[in-house]
């Protein structure tokens, strides 16, 4: 709350620097804004920042560093008996002064009851310290800049540039993210390979990530393979995209080629309403509908399919996947230029001959990018499969056969309680890493393709 | 304005009118066009003179809400009656558009297109035929010969436009319908597609719009005047540009407007 109070002061004083700032401006050169270098809103601009910044990053600091600090102070002065106690211990002690002194809980001790006060008032102090800080931070930056402010300040060229390093900040972050993302999967994936040899990982063709947990345990020994799960994976995915792939272009086609405006106005958004649906309800859709659907008509016809049949969640994934073939290749159908078109019907060609011969060979390149990201889209999908494809990892070309894949072994490896040392749950990380690398490269290759046509018919 | 006798005429209209939805584009046009000759159709942008050209190959058809009325005949047969078969009828009129639209395809490719889709060729040998006599025609082939598998995309902007004649020539029109052919090339690419204009002039009826009086002057044997959708005179080029009878298409000639 006091800290909502300070943020809120701070914010006045700078609304308050940036009046400041554009009077001074205007006032230095008498009300003729077109003799000062940069304009009134720009001096403005530089004053207020002048004022927020520095107390801002006095506030970011003691918010990143205040818990750090009042532990260590906190701990400092406890009786020597409690600073005997282990570690763990000690954290139980530290988080019960905490709660005392916070929220009101009553205190299990004298000592913890002082220590609660001492890390009151401490918090108390340091507290108004900051404040005054930040405070008296903000005025003299204001008074400092206002101060400065002169006929030809460049006060413009000084804000481009902050917000130039905003702009880099705010784009850092995701990319920043990504990085830690790679890294954290990378470091998790080595310390699994100084479990399993990398050969036995990306080649062994068993499948059984179990550890023991006493060394006598019947059934000890994991084994890690994981072409099983690769070949599930693509068994999916390839149905996914058998699917989707000829539905998804026949009907970029129409849409693009065919159908009058009014119909392409109402039926496009409501292909794409596909790509909205939450992929658990596909799951459900995969393993309620269709699996048994398909057991039965299997069975109907003397075909034995497993109830979780590679089949159900790939014919699921490929109508998931629909609107992202359909609307990529529909964009770059409709982004043909119109003359080549022309070209084709003044030589007498025909509708389907234009679209077949013409049309979608020079659309070809973005209808590949448009595949592949779909493709890699295939890959990565994970609640169809847990809900529909089942958990067993076998190495098997059938659709009709249960399989497993990448994304679903992640997600069985990482649920429930895990220790973060055995080869079980890091093996999760040596399969994101390989899924992440598959996705990145098709999301590159494809990208590339699609950058590439671009640039042919601007 | 005089008629020639229909039999002289490859293209006759009569009172032909274009609508765009509420747009009247065409107005009451008369026209005749004389078999081997090149008729030039010439008017400030927005005249009418490119809707008059689409509409001798129904390339209209493919604008919505566009619609044609009046007569026009080719060789005496109504161009929109209903037992007309759009394609056969662009077999027998090409056209080369304003910018140069090879297909992504081979240089060969491009060519064959047409003869393929008509099935004009009864085997490879009778398209090789086709293909190296279509270059020629369009004087394209002695810079080509070597490349025919190289896509025609990666054809300068004037050989692109003579890829194009060279694909319009390989069906066997009678009529070459031209959209300001040269607009979008440099004065040297311009001299030879004019240069190939005059000689295509031998075994093919043309008709082009051009925004270029001077291109309309050299290349043309008729012209046509047309102004804010109506044809306002035609006449002999010669006559046009020595001589013209309306105010308009001599304020238009001299450069006052347009």
């Amino acid at each position: 709350m006091t800290l909502f109070i300070l943020t809120v002061v701070l914010l006045a004083l700078t609304v308050l620097g940036y009046r400041l700032g554009r009077g001074r401006a205007l006032a230095v050169v008498e009300g003729h804004p077109r003799q000062l270098h940069s304009l009134p809103s720009y001096h403005g601009y530089w004053v207020a920042l002048w004022c927020g910044l520095p107390a801002l990053a006095v506030i970011s600091a003691w918010l990143a560093f205040e818990p750090a600090l009042l532990h260590a102070l906190v701990l400092a002065a406890l009786p020597a008996e409690l600073q005997a106690l282990s570690d763990e211990r000690l954290a139980l002690v530290y988080n019960e002064v905490r709660n005392v002194a916070r929220h009101g809980h009553p205190a299990s001790s004298a000592a913890v009851a002082e220590a609660a006060r001492h890390y009151a008032s401490l918090r108390q102090i340091l507290f108004i310290s900051v404040a005054t800080g930040a405070l008296a931070l903000a005025v003299a930056g204001l008074a400092h800049a206002r101060a400065r402010i002169t006929v030809s300040l460049r006060t413009r060229n000084r804000v481009e540039t902050i917000i130039r390093v905003f702009l880099i900040a705010a784009s850092l972050v995701a990319i920043l993210t990504t990085v830690g993302i790679v890294l954290s999967l990378l470091f998790e994936s080595i310390r699994f390979f100084q479990a399993v040899s990398i050969w036995e990982f990306l080649f062994g063709t068993s499948w059984s990530p179990q550890m023991a947990i006493r060394s006598d345990q019947v059934g000890s020994s994991g084994a890690f393979g994981a072409v099983p799960l690769f070949a599930g994976t693509l068994l999916i995915a390839g149905i996914a995209m058998i699917v989707a792939v000829p539905l998804g272009l026949l009907s970029a086609v129409y849409m693009s080629e065919y159908a009058a405006p009014k119909f392409r106005a109402i039926a496009k958004p409501l292909l794409e309403v596909l790509a909205g649906i939450p992929t658990v309800v596909y799951g459900f859709f995969a393993a309620l509908t269709v699996a048994p659907f398909l057991r039965d008509a299997g069975s109907a016809i003397g075909l034995s399919v497993a109830s979780e049949s590679a089949l159900a969640a790939g014919l699921v994934m490929g109508i998931m996947i629909i609107p992202f073939v359909s609307s990529l290749a529909d964009d770059v159908i409709t982004a043909v230029p119109q003359s080549l078109r022309e070209g084709s019907y003044g030589l007498g060609a025909t509708k389907s001959e234009t679209i077949t011969q013409v049309v979608l060979p020079a659309a070809l390149p973005g209808i590949v990018g448009g595949v592949l990201l779909a493709a890699s889209r295939a890959i990565g999908e994970t609640m169809i499969v847990v809900m529909a494809a089942g958990l067993a990892a076998n190495l098997t070309a059938n659709p009709l056969e249960a399989v497993t894949t990448v994304t679903t072994q992640i997600v069985t490896l990482l649920v429930g309680d895990q220790e973060f040392d055995s080869p079980k749950t890091l093996a999760a990380f040596a399969l994101g890493l390989v899924l992440f690398t598959v996705t990145l490269a098709l999301n590159v290759v494809a990208l590339s393709i699609v950058n590439r046509y671009r640039e042919k018919y601007d | 304005m005089t008629h020639l006798p229909s039999r002289l005429a490859k293209v006759s209209a009569r009172d032909v009118n274009v609508h765009y939805g509420e747009k009247h584009a065409l107005k009451h046009v008369d026209l005749d066009i004389r078999a081997n000759e090149v008729t030039a159709l010439i008017g400030p942008s927005g005249c009418g003179k490119s809707t008059f050209l689409r509409c001798i190959n129904r390339m209209n058809d493919q604008i919505e809400n566009a619609h044609v009325s009046g007569a026009l005949t080719l060789d005496g047969q109504d161009i929109y009656d209903k037992g007309i078969d759009v394609v056969q009828l662009r077999a027998r009129v090409g056209m080369v558009f304003q910018k140069p639209n090879p297909f992504p395809k081979s240089i060969f490719d491009n060519v064959a297109y047409g003869p393929r889709i008509h099935g004009l060729a009864r085997d490879q040998a009778e398209l090789d035929e086709i293909v190296m006599t279509s270059l020629e025609k369009a004087g394209l082939l002695t810079e080509v010969r070597d490349r025919l598998d190289e896509p025609g995309t990666g054809l300068s902007g004037g050989q692109q436009q003579r890829l194009c004649i060279a694909r319009a020539i390989a069906v066997s029109p009678e009529l070459i319908l031209m959209d300001e052919p040269c607009s979008a090339l440099d004065p040297i690419a311009t001299a030879k597609v004019e240069e190939l204009i005059d000689e295509l002039r031998e075994n093919y009826t043309i008709v082009i719009v051009t925004h270029s009086m001077q291109q309309a002057a050299r290349v043309s044997q008729r012209t046509a005047f047309f102004h804010l959708g109506e044809l306002v005179e035609v006449a002999d080029t010669e006559q046009i540009f020595t001589n013209p009878q309306h105010p308009l298409t001599q304020g238009y000639i001299t450069g006052r407007f347009g």
